[in-house]
Parts: structure tokens; sequence; C-alpha cells
């Protein structure tokens, strides 16, 4: 028992295992930020993990095409995008089930990159990584926040934003608003369903920048099962944060922590049955749903679709 | 859910050339026509020959000998997962994790035939028996987390999935769980051992084809379903509670108690057909890492084309099975066979798209009929 403390011990006080943690948790919260604002005008986007999957792929292709980090966190962000259209244009246009056109979604563009990928095969690359000066320094979490590859840093200053857009301005006060109380929004001039439809392409913009940061930021390869179902950990991170920003950023950290724990054990030289490790991650998120879910309120009209003149 | 029909009393008035009959289809025809043209492009601008695709995808699905004895087998397991989302989908539950829950069918059968000694059709019923309760009792905890603490079911079977694919792989790998351990064994990939010969499906040959009984089997699941829906006492209240959970608990039904009923069902067929699939000799009946070969997924977009009517879910199933064994012969035409996963989910979209567009027809005309009346 004593080994076994002293070994958890060991993991969890590396400062590498913290790194990754970091950079594990910033894929995850990119996508979580876009769904925090989906779901707080009442959607629930499963097609995220699609979005993340498209925005990986659109990185790597445009990377190896264009050669810069740039294009390709660009080009993730439109196939992010182009992805999340076709889900709220079938959800919340044509008003098809949200849940039919989001497993939907997410099989056709698995099997779309899986076709791709016979033919096209995307050379990724990694951006450089940028220490920030001074903040770098810090004790303990000096280099995992601030000694990253420098499209970690972009998530930063969305954090702030995605607050600000949700809490001050007339387009986030509608957004949640049609999340609370669908009836009462359109009642007011509110086209619900438009603006439920603008809340799913800000989680599309900011799943296809996650993938294209996962790819680009921090593997430095693209791979089919690059994402595996961490689009679903990203949704959970969301719940996890009881439909809150700080909440859900610290989901996403810990469940990305998680997933640094998987890949620390056998760096540090721990036999610890690898199938299990990988399934750690999710058994964690599906324990932690358990328990945390009916702590808060959730936004009144999650999950509810809005057709005028019913209820 | 979106409703299944169209409703707009007083359609008639609002001036539409078209009657809704002659709009349906047209709709119909144009968005499969979409999803045609779509997929065509999408192998013409892979250089390839989209008419040589669609002759081998024939060839491997029924023409040539023995193809579609094939292709019977593997719509089997799609089928049994069909109904199983019907009947989660009716109940207004959406497990959407039948790929996890066939892989711990499939888990529970290998264990059962492969570690247990005993005459072997007693092996077989047992095995398919314990499949389908560990299929149903893994879509259980879905359906624990859904009724106790308001976990949406839709993310829980989704993450149970990734769960699922762990366990596979540490069953095979384990030596005590289910790892091969005979030094003969074929290939040198990780998989449990095969079913010994007498745990396996019987098989009917019709005219040179040959499938096993999973097939009838499956068939005879989809008669009981519609049955069990559509006349039975329990099937109403399923039905009772997909349409309006108010209404069931007001008329005394447990939604805990039916919808857990509901999911367990749903993930037992699943599980079902994942033991149906090993036994039925899918991968050499050896359990492998990528043993379900997505026939979860495919089952799952077989109920939604059917729009969730069970026995509309045969010729679907059969169709989606068709393009799977259709894609073995792809290889020949320099196609991936991935392209068959985009034409089945392209096909999926497609036809959510004629009940959406009459829908919003429908209401639109309504509402504003109504202005012109009340004005």
């Amino acid at each position: 028992m004593g080994d076994i403390i002293g070994a958890l011990w060991e993991i969890v006080s590396s400062p590498t295992m913290y790194g990754s943690a970091v950079r594990l948790g910033a894929f995850l919260a990119f996508a979580a930020l876009g769904e925090l604002v989906a779901e707080k005008a009442g959607t629930i986007n499963i097609s995220v993990e699609a979005s993340l999957l498209a925005g990986a792929f659109g990185g790597a292709v445009a990377f190896s095409v264009g050669g810069s980090v740039w294009v390709g966190l660009v080009l993730g962000v439109v196939a992010g995008l182009a992805v999340s259209m076709l889900q709220a244009n079938m959800s919340h246009r044509l008003t098809a089930d949200q849940f039919v056109v989001g497993i939907t979604v997410n099989i056709l563009v698995l099997g779309l990159i899986g076709f791709l990928t016979a033919s096209i095969d995307p050379v990724a690359g990694r951006a450089g990584v940028v220490k920030v000066p001074l903040l770098s320094a810090l004790p303990l979490i000096g280099p995992a926040l601030f000694g990253q590859t420098w499209p970690t840093y972009l998530l930063y200053p969305i954090i702030p934003l995605t607050w600000w857009i949700l809490y001050r301005t007339r387009w986030g006060l509608e957004v949640r608003s049609v999340g609370e109380n669908p009836q009462a929004a359109d009642v007011s001039g509110i086209d619900v369903n438009k603006r439920r439809r603008q809340a799913i392409y800000y989680g599309g913009v900011l799943a296809g920048l996650g993938g294209a940061f996962l790819v680009l930021g921090q593997v430095g390869s693209f791979d089919t099962g690059a994402v595996g179902g961490r689009g679903f950990i990203a949704i959970a991170a969301v719940y996890f944060g009881g439909w809150r920003l700080r909440g859900t950023i610290l989901g996403a950290l810990l469940f990305g922590l998680a997933d640094a724990f998987r890949l620390a054990v056998p760096v540090l030289g721990y036999q610890i049955n690898a199938q299990l490790l990988a399934a750690l991650p999710y058994v964690l998120t599906l324990g932690v749903m358990y328990f945390i879910t009916k702590r808060f309120r959730q936004p009144a009209a999650l999950a509810q679709p809005f057709v005028r003149g019913l209820r | 859910m979106t409703p299944d029909t169209v409703d707009h009393p007083t359609g008639t008035v609002t001036g539409s050339r078209i009657g809704p009959r002659s709009e349906t289809a047209l709709l119909h025809v144009l968005s499969l026509g979409g999803t045609l043209i779509l997929s065509a492009g999408l192998v013409a601008a892979t250089g390839q020959s989209s008419t040589m695709m669609l002759r081998a995808l024939l060839d491997g699905a029924f023409l040539a000998p023995g193809r579609w004895g094939n292709t019977l087998a593997v719509a089997a397991p799609m089928l049994l997962v069909a109904l199983g989302m019907v009947i989660g989908v009716k109940a207004g539950f959406f497990n959407i994790g039948q790929e996890g829950q066939l892989l711990i069918g499939a888990v529970a059968m290998a264990l059962v035939g492969t570690r247990l000694q005993g005459p072997g059709p007693v092996l077989l019923i047992g095995g398919l028996l314990l499949a389908a309760a560990a299929g149903g009792a893994y879509a259980g905890l879905a359906a624990l987390m859904r009724f106790r603490r308001g976990v949406p079911e839709v993310i829980s079977t989704l993450l149970l999935v990734f769960v699922a694919l762990q366990v596979v792989g540490f069953a095979i790998t384990t030596d005590w769980f289910l790892r091969d351990l005979d030094p003969d064994r074929p290939s040198q990939a990780v998989t449990s051992a095969a079913l010994p010969g007498s745990v396996r499906l019987p098989v009917v040959t019709v005219f040179g084809n040959e499938f096993h009984v999973g097939f009838l089997v499956a068939l005879a699941g989809a008669a009981a379903v519609a049955f069990l829906l559509a006349r039975t006492a329990s099937g109403f209240k399923l039905r009772l509670l997909g349409a309006s959970p108010n209404v069931a608990q007001q008329a005394g039904v447990s939604v805990a108690r039916a919808g857990g009923a509901a999911l367990f069902v749903s993930g037992a067929l699943a599980g079902f057909a994942g033991a149906v699939m090993m036994a039925g000799g899918a991968s050499s009946a050896r359990l492998t890492a990528g043993f379900s070969n997505e026939i979860g997924w495919q089952g799952l977009l077989v109920a939604l084309i059917a729009r969730s009517r069970p026995l509309l879910c045969i010729p679907v199933a059969i169709l989606f099975a068709a393009l799977r064994t259709g894609a073995g012969f792809l290889a020949a035409t320099g196609v991936d066979r991935k392209v068959v996963d985009v034409v089945q989910a392209l096909l999926v979209l497609a036809l959510l798209i004629p009940p959406a567009v009459q829908f919003v027809r429908g209401r639109r005309r309504t509402v504003g009929t109504a202005d012109v009346g009340e004005g």
C-alpha cells in the first residue's frame, strides 16, 4: 500500500505531468467552451466530436499544403464551423431531432475522413514552444501554463472573451434566454432557432480550433482516432461545471489531468494494464457525471426543441 | 422527436398547387437524388468510376456466388441492434451506445463459449442469454445514471462505448480472461480463442447460399417487436411514455421503471447481436480489437432510416448489410471501402429532410391561415 501511495505521489508530483495536463486540458477546454455556449442556448451538440475531428483533419491538411501553423488553425476553424453548420441547420432550421442529426454527423465525418485519408495522407507538424518571459519562471504552474506551444495561448484570451460574450453582450443575453425560456424569448421578438444556430456555430468554431490545436499544438501528427470520444468528455466538462464558465474550465482541466495521468504512468515505469488505464478518463467522466449532475440547475430548456406554438 | 406525420388541417386552403402526397414523393426523390450525386461526386473526386463501384457493390452483396447469404448473415446483428434502438426511441430514450453493448455481449459469449465446458447447444444458448443480460445490464448503467441522477443517456451511453472498447482490449490481452494461449494459433494478432465448432449457430443453405439462423431469429424478433409495440399493454405504455412523459406519469406509468426496462431491452438486443455475430463466425469466431466492425453504429442508422418502424427495419438492414458486404469487393476498383460509411450517413441525413421540410411548411401554413382567420 505504501508503495502505491509513493508511486502515486511520484506521478502526481512530476512537473512533466502538469505540462501535459494543461495541453490535454486545453484541447478539451476549446471544445467545452464552445459547447457551453451551445448548451446555454438550450442545445446539446453531440456533433462537437465531429467538429473536433474535422478541425484536426482540416488543420493537418492545411498545414501539409500551406506549411504554416496559422493556415492550419484557420482551416481547422473553417472545417469545424462547416460541420456545425450542417448540424445546426438540420436540427434548428429543419427541426430534425438534434441527437439523430448529431450521431449521424459524427458517423458521417468519421467515415468521410477515413475515406479521404485513404488518398490524402496529411503530414502535420508541431508549432514551436514559446516560453512567456517571467511568467514561465513561476514555480510549479509556470512551465505548465506558460511554457507551451504557442497555439495553447489562444485559449487564454478566449476564456474571458466567451464570458464577455455570454454575460455582457445583448447576443449573450438572448442566447441565455432562448436556453431558459424559449417561449418568452420568442414573444419578445427573438428568433429562437436563429440564436440557437448561432450558438452552435460558436461551438463549431471553437471545436474546429481545438481540433487543429490538437494536431498542430500538441500531437504533431494526424490519425483518425485522434479525438477518440473526447468530444463527449468535453460535453461532460460542461455538466461538471454546472453550466458556468469557471466550472467548465475546471472540468476540462480535471479530465485533462486524468488523461495526463494515464500517459504519465507508463513513462515513469509503472506497470498498470494499458487498457484499464485507457478506460480511466471515460470511467472518471461517467463517475463525475453521476455524482455531480443533479447538484446544478441546467438551462431550463436544455435539449428541448422549439417550434412556435408547440410546447 | 420530430413528429412522424405532418398535421396541417387547413392545408387545403393555402393555395399550394401540389398535394401533400406528391410533395412527399418529390421531396424524397430530391433528397435521395442529392445523396447519389454527392456520393458519385465524392468517388469521382478521387478519380475513380462510380459505375464500376456500383457494379462491384452489387457483385459483392448479391450477385457473386454465395454472397447474398453473407449479406443476410451481416444483416442479422444490424437488425437486432436496430430493433433495440426502436424500442428505446419509442419510449423516448435515446440509447446510442449499441456499439459498446454489442461488444459486451460478444465478451460474454466468448467467455461462455471458450472458458466453460459442456454440451455445445447448452453453451450456445447459455452464451446468447448471458450476452443479452450483459448488454442489457451495460445499458442499465446508463438507465441508472439517468433515473437516479438525471445524467442524459445520450452522453452516458456514448461514453460507455469507449469503456467497452477498452474492456475488449483488456479481455483479449489478459491470460485469465479471454486471451488465446494456444501456441499454434493461426496469426500473431492478440485475440480470444475461437469458439468451438459445437458452439456455433446452425447454418441454413438455400440455393448454394449459406447464412446462419441468426437472421431468422432477427426476423422473428422484428415481428415480435412490432407486435409488442402495436398490440400489447407494455408496448402501449412505452409509446405513451415516448409521446408524452407527463401523461404517462398521470396514467400511472412509472417513468423510471418503464424507461429503465426500455433501455435494458434495448441494450439486451445489442448484446444479443454481439453474441450472434460471435456464434455466427464473424472475425473467425474470435473476439478481436475491431470485432464489432461498426455494426452497432450501423444498426442505429438502420433504425433511424426506418423511422422506428420495426418491420421497415428489415429491408433497411438488408440494404445496409449489402453495402457492407458489397464493400468487400471494392478493393479491385480502387475505391476505398470507407465510401460506404459516407453513403450510409448521407442517406440518413437525406431522409431526415423530407419530413422536416413538410413539418416546417405545414406549420407555416397553419400559422399563416390562423392569422388570416383572426384578422
